[in-house]
């Protein structure tokens, strides 16, 4: 097993009567690209929040790096954007980065590299105050990867971008991910999560519903379409068998869950005498079984 | 130190109000070298605002640092939107991501508020300085460099309310009311005064109304605004041409010019309580 590089054990978060995070465990391990799912209110930038030490947890407590460093000198090896970039308006785009390297206390050469790695070289002398959305989540996303970051976290990275603008961003984050970057994303857009990462946590009214890896997650909404010249007598024999779960029709076609593979239903219908004319293998979408779990 | 000396340096350098404000500040403070050349002539009196004796050694320092102290608005003013900006950027919760801890954060705000009271000190030592060496009546070392306590009570006046200023933008995140709030509590400090004085006259046991209002105004003495204020009691009565008038007047000014030890002791607790109270918001509040 990798390296837990965070560790939420029970966290909670009131506002009031409001349970923003209730009870909410998880580990980050090295590597891993991790998708924090959720409907709005759900909790997700809270959680980040409290991790990230700007909101204080009702209760329950968290741990960097398996308890090596404490929060302050662990964010120094973390990168994140919260909700939306934060920058200095008056400053450029380098004399905000010189900045950061300064509170995380790393050498200014960083910052060429950071900004070439988001394609801002060209703009690093202009005001903060003058880019478009797009350019200032690119010049978030350079920030957090100046220290050469072990985990970078992004809260909702393409809230309110242009479709061009959410594409570069997802380039830009599967490139990260492609270099080893261990990522926290969290996110409302369920096709840039499905994109992207390999673990999903799924929050809904401050709760994990889910937690697991997506592959898994998908395997439990596999399902398979038959098809047979004699369809009621394949519904029958389905029926009565243990082996399998009429899920529902498409079409002419039945739509049926089972742990067994296709080659071996063929050959086990082919063997009672039932002649497939259809035989498919499917896959729900993240969005279907995220809508289903949260029972939207 | 150093580091979190760095970073509010980089912030401010790179700020055009801020930097427009801070000169604007020092180019005030020179000005109080024009106070030498008020001059007037009414018939057969002359008149020279510098002969009076207010650039001698060792009033000066008295003088100066009180005259100095008034302009102190304009940094509070480079204080105050320094600390609601950090707000309405978010700027202070990405420095928190980024791994600037909540106590290094007041602490790098305390060495702006250290520095600019220290820079004004050495400035308005150094104006008085000169202004002294042209204008003062002795120039001995041993009377130039008499009374340098003035300075000090000038850059804890100066500390204090920066402290102060640091405080209210932390709190109120605004800096319009945050100075709104300033000038509210100046305003409510005097009505305080001027209502319990009457009131204590009224109803409290004192012989006279000048009594009751002397006790109201040692009350006053702790409001957070009087306090800042009494570290540096007002230094013209100790002009020799005021002496002169009341004596002709048949009245003698006998004050004490010098700041009790009451006086920096309660002082000082506002400090400390300012910067408490600073840090304990930044602790308890979500971002």
């Amino acid at each position: 097993m990798s390296e837990i590089l965070l560790k939420a054990n029970q966290l909670s978060k009131n506002y009031g009567k409001v349970k923003a995070v209730t009870n909410l465990s998880f580990e980050i391990r090295k590597g891993s690209v991790y998708g924090i799912l959720g409907p709005n209110g759900s909790g997700k930038s809270t959680t980040l929040g409290i991790v990230l030490s700007v909101v204080n947890a009702s209760s329950g407590n968290f741990e960097w790096f398996e308890g090596a460093l404490d929060t302050q000198k662990a964010l120094k090896k973390v990168g994140a954007i919260i909700e939306r970039p934060n920058f200095y308006p008056y400053m450029s785009a380098r004399e905000n980065l010189e900045l950061v390297c300064l509170i995380k206390e790393i050498p200014n050469s960083a910052i060429e590299k950071a900004l070439k790695e988001v394609g801002l070289e060209d703009r690093s002398e202009d005001l903060f105050s003058t880019f478009s959305l797009g350019m200032k989540q690119r010049l978030a996303i350079a920030s957090a990867l100046l220290n050469d970051p072990e985990i970078l976290i992004l809260d909702e990275p393409t809230n309110g971008l242009d479709p061009q603008g959410i594409h570069q961003i997802r380039v830009l984050i599967q490139y990260i991910a492609s270099k080893g970057t261990t990522i926290l994303l969290a996110s409302h857009l369920l096709d840039e999560v499905e994109k992207v990462c390999d673990q999903v946590i799924i929050l809904q009214k401050g709760k994990s519903i889910y937690s697991g890896s997506v592959q898994e997650m998908g395997k439990s909404g596999a399902y398979l379409l038959v098809g047979a010249i004699d369809i009621e007598q394949l519904t029958a024999h389905i029926k009565q068998s243990q082996n399998f779960e009429i899920l529902g029709k498409e079409g002419s076609f039945l739509k049926i869950k089972t742990n067994h593979s296709p080659e071996s239903i063929n050959k086990y219908f082919s063997e009672q005498g039932i002649f497939l004319t259809h035989l498919s293998s499917h896959q729900k979408r993240l969005e279907e079984l995220f809508l289903e779990i949260t029972n939207a | 130190m150093k580091r979190l000396f760095l970073i509010e340096y980089h912030k401010i350098k790179h700020s055009r109000s801020s930097i427009i404000l801070i000169s604007a500040y020092f180019v005030f403070l020179t000005l109080i070298a024009l106070i030498a050349a008020i001059k007037f002539d009414i018939g057969p009196i002359e008149f020279h605002l510098a002969d009076q004796g207010i650039f001698n050694f060792p009033l000066i320092w008295h003088f100066n640092s009180f005259i100095a102290a008034f302009f102190k608005l304009f940094l509070a003013v480079v204080i105050v939107s320094m600390i609601s900006n950090e707000y309405s950027n978010r700027t202070l919760k990405q420095n928190l991501i980024d791994g600037l801890s909540k106590k290094e954060f007041l602490a790098s705000k305390v060495i702006v508020v250290a520095v600019f009271s220290g820079l004004s000190t050495l400035f308005v030592a150094l104006i008085s300085l000169i202004l002294g060496m042209i204008y003062s009546d002795y120039t001995e070392i041993s009377i130039v460099f008499s009374e340098l306590h003035f300075l000090l009570l000038y850059f804890l006046k100066l500390f204090g309310f920066f402290s102060l200023c640091l405080f209210l933008g932390i709190l109120i995140k605004r800096s319009a009311f945050a100075l709104g709030f300033l000038i509210v509590l100046l305003i409510g400090e005097q009505i305080a005064w001027g209502v319990g004085g009457e009131l204590l006259a009224e109803y409290g046991n004192f012989a006279t109304k000048t009594d009751a209002f002397s006790f109201a105004s040692q009350i006053k003495g702790f409001f957070p605004l009087q306090a800042s204020f009494n570290l540096l009691h007002e230094p013209f009565t100790r002009l020799s041409a005021i002496q002169s008038v009341a004596k002709e007047l048949g009245e003698e000014i006998v004050l004490n010019y010098q700041t009790t030890m009451k006086e920096i002791g309660i002082a000082l607790v506002y400090i400390l309580l300012y910067l408490w109270g600073s840090l304990n918001i930044l602790k308890k509040r979500d971002l």
